[in-house]
């Protein structure tokens, strides 16, 4: 296929699992945020929450820049409408409608439709709107065009190269944002060291599980209290879970294996190393190296495969 | 110019519903029963149903002049346009016997040029037209054809005749609204349907697509066919994509393609693929920087060398624009009489030529009553209805005729027959057109109907979407059905 039209593809799937998974940034934010908190500096602390999903989004700088101050509605407005912010989800809507209006013969009609749909009813939505309804229904309605998106594409598609483009835009997006997601536990301070394994500790952990859709999971694999290393084991390693890392790169060392040919073996081979990475690794180590230190290895190295990825089938220079 | 006067109508509109009398025609009483049986409530709730479902499944056209990227929807009328299967097969006659003779002329005009040294059309006429190609003379297409898409503008006026008021042969459009129309009456109404013979539509991209394989190069057995859009902001950007999606090609932009050894190929995930039939959307200026607009971002660079060598088909081929110029428009009568010695089935418009000194001053004496278009003017811009226009605008437009006559054409202001549309105030006539759309290759080939516009003001004569037109959809009944 034409590499224009794989390249779109590639970033209308990536665009709408960004848009799910900034819905499920903030709803995590948003259950913290509702959590007792008390530090030695009230205002500071009633904020702090709010700071996360932009430092593990790598937005905090773009943030201040437009408002001097950290509030929740700021926050909100910012994560959700701010046209330009990229990671924001009326961006990524905009960007995936986009995407799918260039590529209409690549992708079903009904595909088509969908997208459109949900930029019409996104651009309908105003703060107030969103106050009106509740944040947490409309983080739920974004999630949901996320699943319709997903069904419609499973549902509807031929299961040729173009299909097989949106299934790595997604899974790429996913493995990148699930191990952001999971970072933020990292950046939500806890009122003081003697707090770590207590009541706000656990909300905490268990609300982050809640927003990867991985709590009853949780509870039917381990029928046991909330550890970070179980949440490490469910979230990077069990390839049975569906949002983890290793569930991710599976996706993607598959569709690789098959789009790839003799030019483009590199993005084959490193997808191949960082999930024998995840096949082969046990939490132990994870805990060992520091979540988050494994975190932000992962998430570099899902970086450079992205710009092998590109370099052999979306922007190819004659 | 006696016909000329008669011509200019002074009967009562033709409407196509309802005969002089006020009677329901024959062909529409099936629909006018049902009409008349539909609660209006259940008609307001699938107009907007209908308006919902375009909107979503993004049948929508950017408007030039506005804010960049303005999408609007071509109000969609529910009230069909409907043929008798007679008038049909007449105007089907004369369609293919007028695509013929253009196809014939731009053949001619780009070799021998028979019919010029014949003196039925003045040389200067043609050789001195912005739309003749210097490049093309001498350069064969397949099967010697130009225009393989023609989009002809039909009116009905005068009592109930057929007029042809324009070719369109460079890069006609609205075929899509065609499709789209009928898929909705059917979603809307599938009982109108049900009962009815009216004759399918639904396989024009079939025959597009065989259509333009059989006019790859010679040689090719199974010739990979790609539809070239200058991208996402054409005004009929939906189209493209719909017409590539429906025929299962690639839809191209210029940087998709390049040329190697006059060779044309596509970028792919799989490296280089070569491509043997362009159905291009792209004007002929804008197809190749290096041989026409140098500045031309939407081109391929070496394409014209491509199709020179016979490398690569281009429909409709480069020049075509030369047939369907206004100014040629008159003469296309004499050139069916010409290449193929038969009288023209489908009449003209009669035209005044206002580089000529009697047809000049015969128009600027009744400017009130005519129509003065812009030889090289299309989509509604650059005309004036003399009837509509204000003092002050006829004054403008005859200082412009003075100051370039060649640049324009006047024609009688056609009562367009009218058929009933839905609008604010409930049902009303309003002004049609219809665009039917013939396809040659190996022989003719076209769907039975076309798209029909509507002008939604009242009273008003342009149709064009860009001008606040809508469209209807057009059903062509088999000769079975009665009534």
């Amino acid at each position: 296929m034409l590499s224009r039209h794989a390249n779109e593809l590639y970033w209308m799937a990536r665009h709408i699992e960004r848009a799910e998974n900034t819905a499920r940034l903030l709803d995590v934010t948003y259950r913290t945020s509702l959590l007792p908190y008390q530090v030695g500096e009230p205002g500071l602390a009633w904020a702090e929450p709010w700071s996360v999903p932009l430092i593990t989004m790598g937005l905090a700088t773009a943030y201040y820049q437009r408002h001097p101050v950290l509030t929740a509605e700021n926050a909100l407005r910012f994560m959700i409408l701010e046209p330009s912010n990229t990671s924001s989800i009326y961006a990524c809507l905009r960007a995936a409608r986009e995407s799918a209006r260039s590529v209409r013969g690549a992708i079903t009609s009904e595909m088509y439709e969908d997208l459109n749909s949900a930029w019409i009813e996104m651009r309908a939505y105003d703060y107030d709107r969103i106050q009106a309804l509740g944040v947490s229904d409309f983080l739920d309605w974004v999630k949901m065009r996320s699943h319709l998106f997903r069904g419609v594409t499973f549902g509807t598609m031929l299961r040729d190269e173009a299909y097989h483009f949106l299934r790595l835009g997604t899974h790429m997006e996913r493995a990148d944002n699930t191990a952001r997601i999971l970072d933020t536990k990292y950046h939500i301070l806890l009122p003081s060291v003697a707090d770590v394994g207590g009541a706000v500790d656990y909300y905490q952990w268990a609300s982050l599980l809640q927003s990867l859709s991985g709590f009853e999971a949780y509870r039917k694999i381990y029928s046991d209290v909330i550890a970070p290393r179980r949440v490490a084991e469910l979230l990077i390693l069990r390839d049975d879970m569906p949002r983890s890392l290793h569930s991710c790169m599976n996706f993607i060392d598959d569709t690789l294996k098959l789009l790839c040919d003799a030019h483009s073996r590199e993005a084959e081979r490193q997808a191949g190393e960082l999930h024998a990475r995840l096949h082969y690794g046990r939490t132990d180590e994870i805990m060992r190296l520091g979540l988050h230190e494994y975190l932000m290895d992962f998430l570099d190295h899902i970086s450079r495969l992205d710009g092998e990825v590109s370099k052999a089938f979306l922007v190819p220079t004659d | 110019m006696d016909s000329f006067v008669e011509a200019t109508m002074s009967s009562p509109v033709y409407d196509e519903m309802r005969g002089g009398d006020g009677a329901i025609r024959p062909h529409y009483r099936a629909f006018a029963d049902w009409l008349e049986r539909t609660p209006p409530d259940r008609i307001a709730q699938k107009r907007g149903e209908a308006e919902r479902l375009f909107h979503r499944v993004g049948i929508t056209f950017t408007v030039y002049g506005e804010q960049s990227g303005t999408e609007r929807l071509i109000p969609f009328d529910l009230v069909p346009r409907i043929i008798p299967a007679d008038e049909w097969s007449r105007l089907e006659a004369g369609l293919a016997q007028r695509v013929r003779a253009l196809n014939l002329f731009l053949r001619d005009i780009y070799h021998e040029q028979a019919i010029l040294r014949a003196g039925v059309i003045a040389a200067e006429r043609v050789l001195g037209n912005a739309q003749y190609r210097r490049e093309m003379q001498g350069v064969d297409v397949p099967g010697d054809i130009y225009a393989h898409i023609a989009g002809i503008d039909v009116v009905r006026a005068d009592g109930g005749d057929y007029y042809v008021l324009e070719d369109n042969l460079r890069v006609p459009s609205g075929v899509s609204y065609m499709l789209e129309n009928r898929k909705m009456m059917m979603r809307l109404f599938p009982e109108l349907f049900g009962t009815r013979s009216i004759r399918p539509i639904q396989h024009y991209p079939d025959l597009l697509l065989e259509n333009l394989r059989t006019m790859a190069p010679v040689g090719v057995e199974r010739p990979t066919v790609a539809l070239l859009t200058p991208g996402a902001w054409n005004s009929a950007y939906f189209e493209h994509a719909f017409l590539a999606q429906q025929m299962g090609v690639e839809l191209v932009e210029g940087q998709d393609l390049f040329v190697q050894n006059d060779t044309v190929y596509m970028r792919t995930t799989r490296g280089p693929e070569r491509v043997h039939v362009i159905y291009r959307r792209v004007d002929d200026d804008f197809l190749d920087p290096l041989a026409f607009r140098p500045d031309s971002m939407l081109g391929v660079p070496g394409l014209f060398a491509a199709y020179r060598a016979g490398r690569v088909t281009l429909a409709n081929a480069i020049g075509t624009g030369v047939a369907d110029d206004k100014s040629i428009y008159p003469f296309v009568p004499d050139m069916i009489r010409f290449y193929l010695s038969e009288e023209p089935l489908l009449a003209n418009v009669p035209t005044l030529m206002l580089y000529r000194d009697a047809d000049r001053a015969e128009a600027l004496a009744r400017l009130d009553e005519l129509v003065v278009k812009e030889v090289h003017g299309a989509g509604g811009y650059g005309m004036l209805i003399g009837p509509a226009a204000t003092r002050a605008e006829r004054e403008a437009f005859r200082r412009r005729i003075l100051a370039a006559p060649e640049r324009y054409i006047a024609q009688p202001t056609l009562a367009l027959s009218t058929c009933p549309t839905f609008v604010a105030a409930g049902l009303a006539p309003r002004h049609i057109d219809l665009r039917p759309y013939v396809l040659s290759g190996e022989s003719i080939g076209l769907v039975p109907g076309g798209l029909t516009r509507v002008a939604l003001r009242e009273g008003s004569l342009v149709v064009n979407s860009s001008q606040g037109g809508g469209t209807k959809d057009t059903w062509v009944l088999a000769a079975t059905e009665t009534a």
